[in-house]
């Protein structure tokens, strides 16, 4: 590894999901285009998600003094000048450069512990990871520690699953290391299940490594000799660079038998989710790789003692695992120095919505969620007004603007009603419905009940139904308590987690917008001008030059008019999609 | 990787045998020989379940069961081109369903149909893990994300284009 000492440029592409679905690889082939064409003596180097993906095509350019400039949305066509100008002519073009100051407070309030090497490695390289003091921990506990002073290490440090439930790691290890069968398996959940989050995607395909190192280490900790990875199937990028990193650790001899000359074998294997929800749960997720529908069971038995095959096993999340290897290195207290009393450590959040800055985060437990939206994510992303922050998925909630100083850690979530989960953060501003975000996750819920449990598969449906009769305007007295009854029937009457929170997302924006519901029940009105029953297209004559730009997209022939005179909307055949309002460029759409 | 458009092959017993035979020496194969099965083929063919139940010895039910269970497996063939249509958190919140609209519009396939013409398979899926690009959709396993109606116009002509240059396009 010698290209950090190297004296001459570097240029660093991210690669992620995000980036190349931004036209990432046309950037990168442009700059090799160039770089071969030229003759140009320059390095160009692949790496993952930078985590401000807001800006995607990300590219760094360091100087042979190692001076690193940030260029964002980057294009194959400004490639040329990016070379002419900084490379060649030594001056960044700093129009496309991303200011320092957006930079700083992007990253100030963050501190990097499971993102360390995000963006800066090339996830397809073992040798980066290993000059990043890769496969230095297992090097580590192999030599020196025991297995009952790594499940110490871990317990000391604070680190609770970040899955969601936040059971505390070192203690799962213990549980599952003092089970007398010889056969014990690692699972790391990589399923990712929250529709509208993507840290466990992003350290997959930025940093595979630091996951394969965990795996080991817990399998060293509690005496299993096998581990699966339970990838989702929609992350085809995450199972390559997976797929990748396994054969060159293997290559490297860090997995298979006598590993590093030890007496500790060890093998991983990678198991594709097939679409289903549930199968994040922890024993419907072992019943899936078994082969079997996943639907979870009743515990106890807990996996620690019969998981998978029977046998016991040990069920981590993908960022809990990436936390492992730092804190053999670094040490529990350095670990637990950072977060609150109860939760130690840093969280990785999903920043999406209607946020300026969206990408991957990672901060200390015990920010705000101010602190979040605002100094991180730079507030809404249409200058409206911030209204709420989901947190947690389809099982978490919604916290309102007027509670954005509650802190980050499991207890000061669970408090508001929502729960930290997995750690999707969705921002929503003023036209953002709360019944309709509330209808689309008990949407997606009763969708992916595996329909074992009464409540769960019958009471989120009739919780639906109400729902949607209250947003098409067939509202009546009476339904909000209705909703509430059964909410808290599905929560009790339900066998996993997945039923036991589905009505969170119902019942937070119940508790803290109850105003939109009833406004929606009594005067049949949608505050947020979002629910189609309820609201009316109209074009404003004084702004419509009669273009017929909206005519092209209306899919039902709702709009008519002569050119260069105003267009008006036929209102009984408008279906409220508002495509015409998108495709306006001149605001003459109106909504009431 | 994940082959998305449909090879147009026949279901063979042959390639069937083969695939169910490179899997069946771990424990719990089915789902990977059904996702095999359905890379090649674009789908899981009814000969097929009946054809992997006999040789896994399970019981063919079992298998129709895995099949319907999980969301990745479809039973009908697939069009030409595959478009997923993320409807997670962030893509709803930042408009898919306008983009939804132009895009059954411009395709002529409705979510989880298939074109008249076999040339799109439209399907609705949670979410692509690009969620701070929303809107997005997933093209033949390319990801486009900050989406418009007026970009979905184009992806859309330009899959046209292609696909005229490939066949020569039917007189009449
Ligand atoms: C419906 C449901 C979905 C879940 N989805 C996930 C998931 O996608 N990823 C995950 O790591 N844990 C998920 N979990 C939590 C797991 O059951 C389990 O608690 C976790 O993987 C344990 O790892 P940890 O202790 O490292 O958090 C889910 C739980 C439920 C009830
Ligand atoms: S919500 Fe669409 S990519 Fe995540």
């Amino acid at each position: 590894m010698s290209w950090a000492r190297d004296k001459s440029w570097l240029i660093k592409v991210g690669l992620a999901s995000c980036g190349i679905a931004a036209g990432g690889r046309k950037v990168y082939d442009a700059f090799s285009t160039q770089f071969g064409d030229r003759g140009l003596d320059v390095k160009l180097k692949q790496t993952g998600c930078m985590g401000m993906c807001y800006n995607e095509v990300l590219v760094e350019v360091s100087s042979p003094e190692k001076e690193r400039i940030f260029y964002g949305k980057v294009t194959p066509e400004k490639v040329e000048r990016i070379i002419n100008e900084h490379i060649i002519g030594g001056k960044p073009v700093t129009e496309w450069v991303i200011p320092d100051e957006e930079i700083n407070s992007f990253l100030a309030k963050q501190t990097r512990i499971v993102l360390r090497n995000c963006g800066i490695i090339d996830p397809e390289s073992i040798d980066d990871y290993l000059a990043a003091d890769g496969y230095q921990a297992i090097d580590k506990i192999l030599r020196s520690m025991s297995p009952q002073e790594v499940i110490s290490e871990v317990t000391n440090s604070g680190l609770r699953g970040r899955g969601g439930a936040g059971f505390p790691t070192g203690i799962k290890w213990g549980f599952a290391r003092k089970s007398a069968n010889r056969q014990k398996y690692i699972i790391c959940n990589a399923d990712e299940g929250d529709p509208g989050a993507f840290m466990d995607r992003s350290v997959l395909e930025s940093d595979p490594h630091s996951v394969i190192e965990g795996i080991l280490i817990a399998g060293y900790a509690v005496g299993a000799s096998e581990g699966y990875i339970y990838v989702r199937a929609e992350y085809p990028l995450a199972i390559q660079r997976l797929e990748i990193a396994i054969a060159q650790s293997r290559e490297a001899g860090f997995i298979g038998e006598s590993i590093l000359g030890y007496n500790f074998d060890f093998d991983i294997k990678i198991r594709q989710g097939a679409g289903a929800f549930v199968c994040g749960e922890e024993t419907a997720l072992i019943m899936s790789i078994e082969g079997r529908r996943g639907m979870p069971r009743f515990r106890p038995p807990f996996p620690a003692q019969s998981g998978l095959w029977g046998k016991p096993t040990t069920i981590n999340n993908v960022e809990t695992l990436a936390n492992v290897p730092w804190i053999i290195l670094h040490g529990a207290d350095a670990y637990n120095t950072y977060g609150t009393e109860k939760s130690k450590g840093t969280k990785v959040f999903a920043l999406a919505g209607k946020v300026a800055r969206g990408g991957l985060i990672e901060v200390p437990m015990g920010i705000t969620l101010r602190e979040i939206v605002f100094n991180i994510g730079g507030g809404t992303s249409t200058g409206l007004e911030f209204k709420a922050i989901q947190i947690g998925g389809p099982s978490g909630g919604v916290i309102p603007a007027s509670l954005a100083d509650t802190r980050v850690d499991y207890e000061s979530v669970t408090e508001t009603g929502a729960i930290m989960g997995s750690g999707g953060l969705i921002v929503m501003d003023e036209t953002s419905c709360m019944l309709d975000i509330a209808k689309f996750f008990l949407n997606f819920t009763q969708a992916e009940s595996c329909g074992k449990c009464t409540f769960c598969r019958v009471g989120t449906l009739r919780m639906l139904e109400i729902l949607q009769r209250i947003t098409e305007g067939n509202g009546k007295e009476g339904d909000i308590e209705l909703l509430e009854e059964l909410a808290q029937n599905v929560k009790r009457a339900s066998l996993c987690g997945l039923g036991q929170t589905a009505p969170n997302p119902v019942l937070t924006t119940v508790k803290y917008f109850r105003d939109e519901y009833e406004a929606h029940i009594y005067e049949k009105k949608c505050p947020a001008k979002k629910c189609p029953a309820l609201i009316t297209y109209e074009i404003i004559p004084e702004k419509c030059p009669g273009c017929g730009l909206c005519t092209k997209y209306c899919p039902t022939g709702a709009i008519s008019g002569e050119k260069k005179k105003p267009y008006v909307i036929d209102n009984e055949k408008c279906i409220r999609c508002g495509l015409c309002m998108k495709v306006c460029r001149l605001d003459a759409v109106s909504v009431y | 990787m994940v082959i998305e458009a449909s090879t147009r092959e026949k279901p063979s017993f042959a390639v069937i045998d083969a695939i169910v035979h490179k899997h069946n020496v771990e424990a719990g194969a089915v789902i990977p020989v059904l996702q095999e099965i359905q890379e090649t083929y674009g789908y899981v063919p009814p000969v097929a379940i009946q054809r992997i139940a006999e040789n896994m010895n399970v019981p063919a039910s079992e298998v129709f069961g895995i099949v319907t269970f999980y969301a990745q497996f479809r039973l009908q063939p697939l069009g030409k081109n595959l478009i997923k249509v993320c409807h997670g958190t962030a893509c709803h919140l930042c408009g898919t369903e306008t983009v939804a609209e132009r895009l059954s519009q411009v395709t002529g396939a409705r979510e989880g149909e298939t074109s008249q013409d076999g040339m799109f398979t439209v399907e609705r899926v949670a979410c692509l893990g690009c969620c701070s690009l929303a809107p997005c959709i997933m093209v033949n396993g390319e990801t486009y994300g900050r989406l418009t109606p007026e970009a979905i116009d184009k992806i859309v002509n330009e899959i046209r284009k292609k696909e005229a240059k490939e066949i020569p396009a039917p007189v009449g």
